[in-house]
């Protein structure tokens, strides 16, 4: 065991630098795109491909999470608001909701003489994001300038009031019907290539496709390819360096001349924004949006993700993300299902998930803070103590704090 | 920014005054709900505004150390003593006093635990990681209440009668609400007495200005914050009790939200700041009151979620140290 584990590591080590790179990240994209041609030869404890879509979209919105709170260590708890304006970004812009206007622009699948607004998908998908970018910005601006656990409760705040804004925003309510109240906004158009590019082989409208489930997996699938593509560049960018300088100690951050402000509200308008594109997707795939679907829970939901996989790890935070949506989705149920087989009991496991979820966050906390595949960087921060470590811990006479360890 | 706020409170004193002269019996009506709201309120604000105090830390847990001893009230008054609306006034008080004291015992054990398990730990950690681990926290104990208490609300009798026990005017003072708040003002008056007149009081105080000086002068640094949780909880505990009667009804998941509101309270007021959580409380109280009492111009009980937390963004933004609270270098 021990020399063929070596020789391993020696063949390893052998191999061109770029096929080191890459040869894990391809081969876990390649897994990904080929799922939906082998899921039916795997255990029945792997995800169905319409839930792996949801798993998928979720993973988005925990990366675009982890740029707010794990890049720039900004505790966002309301992230719901961005993942709800960007599913009515999508609901308003691709419906028969707004019934006076009919505007069409490269809408797939539906009448030329359809009331309501009908924008391509694809480019409501670029609103959406922007569209939160915008929001993700005016709640930044006036209170990125507290200091964290301040901020924590201004974005609870914030993902407790457009809920009920968007519950409320009906006929009755504001005298304008803006988002049909409770009974949310449905259905919403599909996405599709239409028939110039159906020519060369892509599908014309997913709706109506027979393999409907598998092209909004692709799509889902490339959509996270995307933003993890951006999370990576942009943790590596001058920005992204700049947000873990004021993660790590903001006013040694200020100092060395990073402006706090301007760099905060672009890690908000950052997160915001794969929030609002992995909302309007996931508005689309459900073809509706809902205001029941943004409560706070969901919120920590998507925190417990980032904090399970490894604040500011890029793999960490996808790995966090599969597992507990995966759990959300089904997996308790089946896990639940099977506790209840073996011990004779009758557990309803995804009625306490939440409480499950709580005890995944502390638990996390206490034992590896910097989560299931840590960051480099947090890892070290966490480890070897912050700026505001006492020098000398008064509490237990000659004890060394962390900081006398790390000759700073 | 100044001008806006004073802008905006300008406005809600003229829709106050509107609202008084067109119907003063119905303003006041609403004023005494407001005050009992209030206190209630004021009571979990307490909690938060201790424990803020002392470590700094938002106590996310706090409002679901509420729910639980609301729930556990209720089950003693339903299941222990047995009293309904039909029972003697001799067995209401001892259930309600008997339920009270365990209540108090058992929320602040819970709250004390709470910091022990979770927040001790990461007294040195970034600051971050025992808010989110509060966070966690929340979810736990609010799993736990669902686990023992179920999905459904647990209800009790209306024990005390809605009858008026006084008038002045028009304006009728139910029982309900005055035994609420003569529950409260004593409570209020027992934490400040210890607060500010105790050795435990007095060690608090030292602990919340500074930690390590506090235990260079001898101060038992973490049984002091033990202490301050239990406290907290004990409040949390009473507020159940006070709000199940007043109430009637509560469930597993309804302390995460009034925890919110009690939080904005003790922002509002100035938070760390302990008369000024009350001032606090009564404020979002009356607010609240209005909103859903008041007739001209108000935009009801659909709203009531976002007018509080706009309160809370607003005073964030516009005066973070709160209305009794003294700017800090840290407070903006």
């Amino acid at each position: 065991m021990g020399g063929a584990r070596a020789a391993t590591r020696e063949w390893w080590t052998q191999q061109p630098a770029p096929f080191r790179r890459w040869a894990l990240p391809a081969g876990v994209i390649a897994l990904g795109v080929l799922y939906p041609f082998y899921v039916d030869f795997l255990p029945g404890t792997f995800p169905g491909i319409g839930i792996a879509v949801v798993m998928l979209v979720f993973t988005m919105m925990a990366l675009g999470l982890n740029i707010v709170v794990g890049y720039a260590g900004l505790l966002d708890l309301g992230y719901v608001a961005f993942y709800a304006a960007g599913a009515y970004v999508a609901a308003w812009l691709a419906s028969l909701h707004f019934e006076d206007i009919s505007f069409h622009f490269g809408s797939v699948g539906i009448d030329r003489d359809a009331p309501g607004i009908h924008i391509s998908v694809w480019l409501v998908l670029l609103i959406a994001g922007l569209f939160t970018t915008v929001v993700g910005i005016l709640i930044g601006l006036p209170t990125l300038r507290l200091r964290g656990d301040y901020l924590a409760i201004v974005t609870l705040g914030f993902g407790e009031i457009i809920p009920q804004v968007v519950r409320n925003a009906d006929e009755p309510g504001i005298g304008f019907d803006l988002t049909h109240g409770t009974f949310g906004i449905t259905p919403i158009d599909s996405a599709g290539f239409g028939s110039t590019l159906g020519a060369v082989g892509l599908p014309e409208v997913y709706r109506s496709a027979t393999n409907r489930a598998e092209l909004y997996y692709w799509t889902a699938l490339a959509l996270l390819l995307f933003t993890v593509f951006c999370s990576v560049r942009l943790r590596d960018s001058r920005l992204g360096r700049a947000w873990i300088a004021i993660r790590e100690d903001e006013t040694a951050a200020a100092a060395m001349g990073v402006p706090l402000m301007r760099t905060k509200t672009w890690s908000y308008a950052m997160g915001a924004f794969f929030g609002g594109i992995a909302g309007a997707f996931y508005a689309v795939f459900k073809s509706g949006a809902f205001p029941a679907d943004f409560y706070f829970q969901f919120s920590v939901f998507l925190l417990c993700m980032v904090i399970l996989g490894g604040m500011g790890s890029v793999w960490g935070v996808i790995v966090g993300a599969l597992i507990l949506s995966w759990l959300d989705r089904e997996g308790l149920a089946k896990i639940g299902d099977f506790i209840g087989d073996v011990t004779g009991s009758d557990i309803d496991a995804p009625r306490y998930a939440f409480g499950i979820y709580g005890a995944i966050i502390v638990t996390m906390m206490l034992i590896r803070p910097a989560g299931l595949i840590p960051e480099r960087r947090h890892r070290i921060e966490l480890e070897e103590g912050v700026h505001d470590t006492p020098l000398y811990d008064v509490q237990h006479e000659g004890t060394l704090t962390d900081r006398d360890r790390t000759n700073d | 920014m100044n001008a806006i706020g004073i802008v905006l409170l300008v406005l809600v004193g003229v829709w106050m005054v509107v609202n008084f002269v067109q119907g003063p019996s119905r303003f006041l009506t609403v004023v005494i709900i407001g005050l009992t709201n209030g206190s209630v309120y004021a009571l979990i604000a307490l909690g938060y505004t201790l424990v803020y105090g002392i470590l700094q830390l938002i106590n996310f847990a706090h409002g679901d150390v509420f729910a639980l001893g609301g729930l556990l009230s209720a089950t003693l008054i339903l299941d222990l003593f047995g009293v309904g609306s039909g029972s003697s006034t001799g067995a209401i008080a001892v259930a309600v006093v008997g339920s009270l004291l365990v209540a108090v015992v058992f929320a602040s054990i819970l709250n004390s635990t709470v910091e022990l398990v979770g927040y001790r730990r990461l007294r040195h950690a970034p600051r971050l990681a025992p808010l989110i681990t509060a966070v966690g926290m929340s979810f736990i104990l609010q799993n736990i209440g669902l686990y023992f208490w179920g999905p459904e609300y647990t209800v009790i009798d209306p024990l005390i009668s809605t009858e008026p026990a006084f008038t002045i005017g028009e304006v009728e003072v139910q029982w309900d609400n005055l035994v609420v708040i003569l529950l409260t003002i004593p409570l209020l008056l027992g934490l400040t007495w210890l607060v500010t007149s105790t050795k435990q009081g007095k060690a608090m105080r030292a602990t919340s200005q500074d930690m390590a000086a506090a235990a260079m002068v001898g101060i038992n640094v973490n049984r002091t914050i033990s202490f301050t949780f239990a406290l907290a909880g004990g409040l949390a505990g009473a507020a159940g009790l006070i709000y199940v009667l007043q109430f009637t009804t509560i469930r597993f998941d309804q302390g995460f939200q009034l925890g919110l509101i009690a939080f904005t309270a003790a922002v509002l007021g100035g938070i760390g700041n302990l008369a000024g959580a009350v001032v606090g409380a009564l404020v979002i109280g009356f607010i609240e009151a209005f909103n859903e009492g008041l007739s001209w111009l108000s935009p009801g009980s659909d709203w009531t979620r976002s007018i509080v937390f706009g309160i809370l963004i607003a005073v964030l933004v516009f005066r973070p140290e709160g209305i009794l609270g003294e700017r800090t270098p840290e407070g903006a």
